[in-house]
């Protein structure tokens, strides 16, 4: 297992948002997290990326106890993600952006950057842009992350957790807002992205790209995992879709 | 002893009445208004002008500085604060545009009043003193006291039991939700404005009175205490405000006897200090800290 | 050249204090850029000032080294101020770094080496206007290498979003703590500069006021490179000379054009000549002043 979970739980005051949650992650596979409204996928995310602190339970990564790391040791161990409602340097420019994303695996030389002359950074830059090329952002290289459509922005976010090279992609709800062409370029991405030996996590609300994308699916409801298996596996379970026709989603 | 006590609540009343108003504009705008000082200055002088030019007598002064006050906080919001707030300015912004409004103001006062302090017409106010034991108490500062009081409750009924209090709260809660549940949010604005620099004009015409002294920067040692009593009390907590203000009153008086005076103002960064490295959220607070 | 040897003269200690203003000007823009408001770097001046004068009055320290122990008490205090406060959100940080501020100028109040409220005076005149200068141009040059390098990216991006910064692997408070304490030093080392320049120091120059006039010289000025800050201590710092004719109304305009540039050019005076690219910076919403 790339990511292991066991017994995972927070609480904000009186909610139990996430309720002893175990989960193994294989290298090499799209895992998804699929659940309704309120089921907390988000907040699980966010304890396995480091922005949440758990109240019980731990977290491995590569053999590793990560448990209670914060989110930057965790970038730098391989566990990268993107953010439910694109979370960009808005100010900062597309390669800007990239540039940042690959903070911890920058070659650059901090004193040798003290010379006017020379592009120290040259072969990091060189490896951000083959990046943007890869999601047709390259040309627009200097505009400003802020001014991008809401489908290259949400491109841009993937590739900047790309430039830090992970083990682990984590992306909340990456198809949100995009229409079925965008969609399916998307899969197309992730696809490409897992042959090429990346893990990804994806939590997402449109089933039918997760049923087509994902080796393995966890269920989530009011916190706990009610159901684990294959895509086909969920499909057929009554478990899952009882709590699907429970909630105001539509499976 | 009582002396020193009378005088710590006399002390913290002020602070309340000031810091109260601060705490509610931070409350519902999330900005920190360092004009808050001026209204301060300006209810003060504004008594002043009602006594010493128009020939008024102190009561109608008191009700001119909180109207004179409580309106020039309507348009200090329509200069400095509502602009920020149409481009969703960060609250820095709001902090240093206010802090202009701020320099404007009291350089505008200097030029027409001097630097100097200067003293109410003799007979403005009823003097007399209370005698309890060994203690010689001004009245003044009783009534002072009294009518603090008066006016937390007073809001407190405001912002409990009013449409217009309720409005406050939820814009306070949720700016996004208020406006789609039909709270006319600029008029809860203004009325908020309009109480805040109200109560802190009325800070400063009452403690113009109780000093006799009126001056152009008597509001900056005001503005630092606020800070404290904000953070002792909780940041954006009203009734924590008032906790703050006489816990603050209280401490600095009893400081005075330990320490020598120089050092009195520490006492006021020292306990702001102390109490956001161990208890930022304050007594009655929101949370303070990062880590989502 | 005569000429500019007689204006030079003329104006020596104006030119000076645009200079000290400058720098001072540089290590607010720093904190700032990394998103965070500080209002302590007036204490650290001070620090800087105090420190560097008394060595030279008790020890003999030669004026260089005085500097730079001065800076280095600077950041020695700033370090484990910034640990303790970082856990703060922004507003509460400018509370904080107000309060630790009001705290150092009253020990300096009360403390007797320091003569207390009447300050130290006949400090030797060591400074010389190539000292400030040269000061101003290397911070100004690194200032401005950093901005386009991996450090400078990475407080860029913590002070548009500090959780997604994090997300990258950026180590926000160290970062956070660098740039405090970078101006913490760098004001610090212009305290002790001015301090022989003006051959005079008092606690209440280096309080609140002069701590609001510092980040007024950095928000005037303008965030986008280090020339902003420049531009701005040089503009506030002159004009009150340039306006004394004027001398009365010389704050009420000082307080006009901070309140018009904070409400229509937010970035800065030196946006003027960005207009477009900051409407643009600011229709996306990006990171203001801070």
């Amino acid at each position: 297992m790339l990511l292991e979970a066991a017994g995972l739980t927070k609480r904000f005051g009186g909610v139990v948002a996430v309720n002893a949650v175990d989960l193994g992650i294989p290298p090499g596979q799209t895992f998804g997290l699929i659940g309704p409204n309120g089921a907390g996928k988000t907040t699980l995310v966010n304890l396995i990326s480091g922005h949440l602190r758990a109240d019980a339970g731990t977290i491995h990564f590569a053999g590793a106890d990560v448990t209670g790391a914060p989110p930057d040791v965790l970038t730098a161990r391989g566990i990268a993600r993107t953010f439910q409602g694109v979370r960009l340097f808005k100010g900062l420019s597309v390669i800007e952006n990239v540039l940042v994303g690959r903070h911890v695996r920058m070659r650059t030389d901090a004193v040798r950057r003290l010379w006017p002359r020379g592009a120290p950074d040259r072969a990091d830059r060189d490896r951000v842009r083959v990046l943007l090329e890869r999601v047709g952002l390259a040309s627009r290289a200097e505009a400003l992350a802020g001014e991008l459509s809401y489908g290259d922005q949400r491109r841009l976010e993937i590739v900047r957790a790309l430039a830090s090279e992970p083990r682990l992609l984590l992306l909340d709800e990456p198809a949100a807002g995009m229409n079925p062409a965008e969609t399916g370029r998307l899969r197309e991405l992730i696809r490409a992205l897992v042959g090429e030996g990346l893990t990804i996590l994806l939590i997402e609300h449109d089933v039918r790209l997760v049923m087509g994308t994902c080796e393995r699916i966890a269920v989530l409801n009011f916190g706990r995992k009610i159901a684990e298996g294959a895509p086909g596996e969920i499909q057929g379970s009554a478990v899952v879709r009882e709590a699907y026709l429970g909630s105001e989603d539509v499976a | 002893m009582l002396e020193q006590l009378y005088n710590a609540i006399f002390i913290g009343s002020i602070y309340a009445l000031f810091a109260v108003g601060f705490a509610l504009v931070f409350s519902v705008l999330d900005i920190l208004n360092l004009a808050h000082p001026t209204v301060f200055m300006l209810g003060a002088f504004a008594a002043l002008f009602a006594i010493g030019t128009l020939g008024l007598p102190w009561y109608a002064a008191i009700v001119i500085a909180f109207l004179a006050t409580g309106l020039f906080g309507i348009v200090l919001d329509r200069v400095a604060f509502a602009p920020l707030r149409r481009r969703g300015a960060p609250p820095l912004s709001a902090m240093i545009s206010s802090l202009a409004v701020t320099l404007i103001v009291v350089r505008l006062v200097e030029l027409r009043y001097g630097g100097d302090f200067i003293t109410f017409p003799r007979g403005t106010l009823p003097s007399f003193l209370i005698h309890i034991g060994d203690a010689t108490l001004e009245g003044v500062r009783l009534a002072i006291m009294v009518l603090a009081v008066v006016l937390m409750l007073g809001l407190t009924y405001l912002v409990r039991s009013t449409s217009l209090g309720r409005d406050i709260r939820a814009l306070a809660e949720n700016p996004r939700a208020a406006r789609i549940l039909g709270v006319d949010v600029e008029r809860a604005i203004a009325a908020t404005f309009f109480i805040s620099s109200g109560l802190g004009g009325l800070a400063g015409v009452l403690l113009g009175f109780a000093y006799d002294s009126v001056d152009s920067r008597m509001g900056l040692p005001l503005e630092l205490r606020a800070f404290t009593v904000m953070v002792v009390g909780g940041m954006g907590s009203l009734p924590g405000a008032v906790l703050g203000a006489y816990i603050l009153g209280l401490g600095e008086v009893a400081s005075l006897v330990y320490l020598p005076a120089e050092l009195r103002d520490a006492f006021a960064f020292g306990l702001l200090f102390i109490v956001l490295v161990l208890r930022p959220s304050g007594l009655l607070g929101q949370r303070a800290t990062d880590r989502v | 050249m005569e000429e500019l040897g007689d204006f030079l003269s003329a104006y020596s200690t104006l030119i000076a204090l645009v200079g000290v203003n400058a720098l001072l000007a540089l290590s607010v823009w720093l904190t700032l850029y990394a998103g965070q408001l500080t209002l302590g770097n007036a204490a650290f001046m001070g620090i800087g000032a105090y420190v560097s004068a008394l060595l030279g009055r008790h020890l003999g320290t030669p004026f260089p080294i005085a500097l730079v122990i001065g800076a280095v008490a600077a950041g020695a205090t700033a370090a484990p101020l910034g640990l303790t406060v970082f856990r703060l959100r922004g507003v509460y940080l400018a509370i904080a770094t107000l309060a630790f501020g009001e705290v150092v100028r009253v020990i300096l109040l009360a403390t007797p080496i320091t003569g207390k409220g009447q300050g130290l005076n006949g400090i030797p005149p060591k400074t010389e206007l190539w000292h400030i200068y040269l000061s101003l141009a290397v911070v100004a040059y690194v200032l401005w290498r950093v901005q386009g390098s991996t450090v400078g990216r990475a407080w860029a991006a913590i002070r548009e979003d500090e959780t997604a910064a994090a997300s990258q692997g950026i180590r926000v408070r160290r970062y956070k703590l660098g740039a405090f304490v970078a101006g913490a030093l760098l004001a610090a080392w212009a305290g002790g500069l001015s301090a022989h320049l003006t051959f005079s120091i008092e606690p209440n120059d280096f309080g609140f006021t002069r701590a609001v006039q510092i980040l007024v010289f950095a928000v005037v000025g303008g965030i986008p490179n280090p020339l902003g800050p420049i531009f701005g201590a040089a503009l506030l710092t002159a004009l009150p000379e340039l306006l004394r004719p004027l001398k009365d109304y010389r704050d009420i305009l000082q307080g006009l054009i901070l309140l018009l540039v904070i409400i229509y050019l937010p970035r800065g005076l030196m946006t003027v000549a960005q207009l477009r690219r900051t409407r643009r910076l600011q229709e996306i919403g990006a990171a203001d002043v801070a």
